[in-house]
């Protein structure tokens, strides 16, 4: 039977939220191959989170902190067990690092970051960007399993109404060359551009390094995650893992907000995707309003505060 | 120390992009190449590793002849030898270019092969893991700083928010995220010392590849488009800011539906 496998990561004793979305598209996936969905992860508990989002079973192999050699070794037991039709992973830094080394232990072909998947002629049919989203490929992956990663908020997860998976216990032991020395956790408060829902992202129309604090006390407010343009990391007023556009993070948030960034060709392909764009720019010329559902010409020292003021009163409410 | 960096051509991140007629490539014509920004990571690092303890850093590029130009530029910064695989990489898919750089990096002395962390353009991702699994290496993905020495590596890897620090034996594969150091430029004196520098040439068949585990294989490109134009929405006023938050609040609340 032509099945599924999702890779999850558990994230504070819960699915991570593209391994939700990794589930809910590889249940279509396999509903409309007629086949199972079953699910991977390191940890039982969750069990009924991997069931309410349709995986019928799911394999636990007791590993500890991710590590690219353990892990490929132990989803390809499983791989080989179950001989999935398609193999998915959210497109977490996680499953971008696992995939390609899981393709190449498998000899199959793989498409990275896919909003797109359905079945086409027997073959999976996946549509990915590129060109940091100026261009979309439509692809077909031969070869069994199809292995993808899911591009974050593409596919909005959907509970079944699944009853708890069934636990299938894997004995994968496998000896690592690479060895996790230490993890520095996040600082309180940042989440990563890549997964998050909503973006506030700052440009040079901040003026100097640290005018982010406008864009942060927003994102902060709001509970999104702090966005920056190009230039602003080339200039060193924020880190790169910030960046937004080609030579950073193509994004899809729900809401974006963009606060004096003018709109590089680059940093426009980056996030045009987003569904919601809020721009902010005293440049009524500004290339960003071209992609802005609501464009805002003003003066975003007095807008953003103004805004952070009123978000906070809202979630008062 | 010998490393070898594997670079990828691509378009200028500047460039617009144009589809070819065949609707499903990218129109070359009149499009600027550049070394993939992140390969320019690679480069510097393994730079930077030969001038601490000598040794060769070999730049190698799977392509048509065009990618001459970026072997070029990368001996002219300080690669001491290239090697050009002639090809057509747009009709391989990741796993394909993986198996000829796999085969070609086994014919040249190493301890670390580098790439970037991505190809900007094609955007995968997928290249360097997959020749540290074809080759059994141990990987480091996303590195922003790295320390090499006895034969073993310490790298930092970004991961969501956060970094893991992570200790590997030799020979490794490296992929660069910006961050891991500043680039050089090619330098007059680099640039003449370059033109010495004879480039190696081979073909898939040279390496024992056969064509069909390399060319339209696995992954289809069905077609390419271009991303539905925008056209822009409604603009307001903000001369008065707390009219604009009350705007913009209303936009979150009723149509994001993110309040």
């Amino acid at each position: 039977m032509p099945g599924v496998l999702v890779f999850c990561e558990v994230q504070d004793g819960k699915l991570k939220k593209t391994s939700r979305e990794a589930l809910t598209i590889g249940n279509k996936l396999a509903q409309a191959a007629g086949g199972d969905l079953v699910a991977f992860a390191t940890d039982a508990s969750v069990a009924a989170d991997a069931g309410r989002y349709g995986a019928k079973k799911l394999y636990v192999a007791k590993l500890d902190a991710y590590g690219t050699e353990t892990f490929t070794a132990a989803v390809k037991q499983v791989a080989d067990d179950v001989k999935p039709a398609v193999l998915l992973l959210g497109g977490t830094s996680n499953g971008r690092d696992l995939a390609p080394r899981l393709a190449a232990r498998l000899d199959v072909g793989v498409a990275s970051d896919v909003d797109r998947l359905e079945w086409k002629d027997g073959k999976v049919r996946a549509r990915r960007p590129m060109y940091g989203g100026k261009a979309f490929a439509t692809i077909d992956i031969s070869g069994t399993p199809a292995i993808a990663t899911t591009r974050p908020n593409a596919f909005p997860a959907e509970e079944t109404g699944g009853g708890a998976a069934e636990v299938v216990e894997v004995n994968a032991s496998s000896e690592s060359k690479a060895k996790l020395i230490d993890t520095k956790a996040p600082e309180a408060g940042e989440l990563s551009i890549a997964e998050a829902d909503i973006i506030v992202s700052g440009g040079r129309g901040l003026k100097e390094a640290q005018n982010f604090s406008f864009v942060r006390d927003l994102a902060h407010a709001i509970g999104g995650a702090v966005g920056a343009s190009r230039a602003t990391v080339d200039a060193g007023w924020i880190d790169h893992q910030h960046q937004v556009g080609q030579t950073g993070r193509v994004v899809s948030p729900n809401l974006y907000i963009a606060a004096g960034v003018s709109g590089a060709i680059q940093h426009l392909a980056g996030m045009s995707s987003s569904k919601h764009i809020v721009a902010i720019n005293k440049d009524p010329e500004a290339p960003i309003f071209r992609v802005a559902d609501l464009g805002i010409v003003g003066d975003l020292f007095t807008i953003l505060p103004a805004l952070t003021e009123e978000v906070k009163k809202a979630k008062a409410h | 120390m010998n490393s070898v960096v594997c670079i990828s051509q691509v378009p200028d991140t500047e460039s617009r992009i144009k589809i070819a007629g065949d609707g499903r490539r990218v129109d070359e014509t009149g499009l600027k190449f550049i070394v993939s920004p992140y390969d320019e990571f690679a480069l510097e690092e393994a730079i930077r590793l030969k001038e601490k303890s000598a040794g060769d850093v070999t730049v190698i590029s799977f392509g048509p002849d065009r990618v001459q130009q970026a072997l070029r530029e990368c001996l002219a910064r300080g690669a001491t030898k290239a090697l050009h695989i002639k090809g057509e990489s747009a009709d391989a898919d990741s796993l394909g270019i993986a198996k000829v750089l796999a085969a070609a990096i086994k014919t040249i002395p190493h301890d670390l092969v580098f790439f970037g962390k991505q190809g900007v353009g094609s955007d995968n991702s997928l290249v360097g893991p997959m020749v540290a699994e074809l080759l059994g290496y141990p990987q480091v993905n996303v590195v922003t700083h790295l320390e090499v020495g006895d034969g073993k590596l310490t790298a930092h890897r970004e991961i969501e928010a956060a970094e893991e620090i992570i200790e590997a034996p030799l020979p490794a594969v490296i992929t660069a995220q910006k961050g891991l150091n500043e680039p050089r430029y090619a330098s007059l004196k680099g640039i003449m010392a370059a033109k010495k520098i004879a480039i190696d040439t081979k073909s898939v068949a040279d390496l024992g590849l056969a064509d069909s585990d390399v060319f339209n294989t696995r992954v289809t490109f069905v077609s390419l488009e271009l991303p539905a134009e925008k056209t822009g929405g409604r603009k307001f006023d903000g001369a008065d800011p707390a009219a604009a938050a009350q705007e913009i609040i209303k936009y979150i609340r009723d149509e994001a539906k993110a309040l």
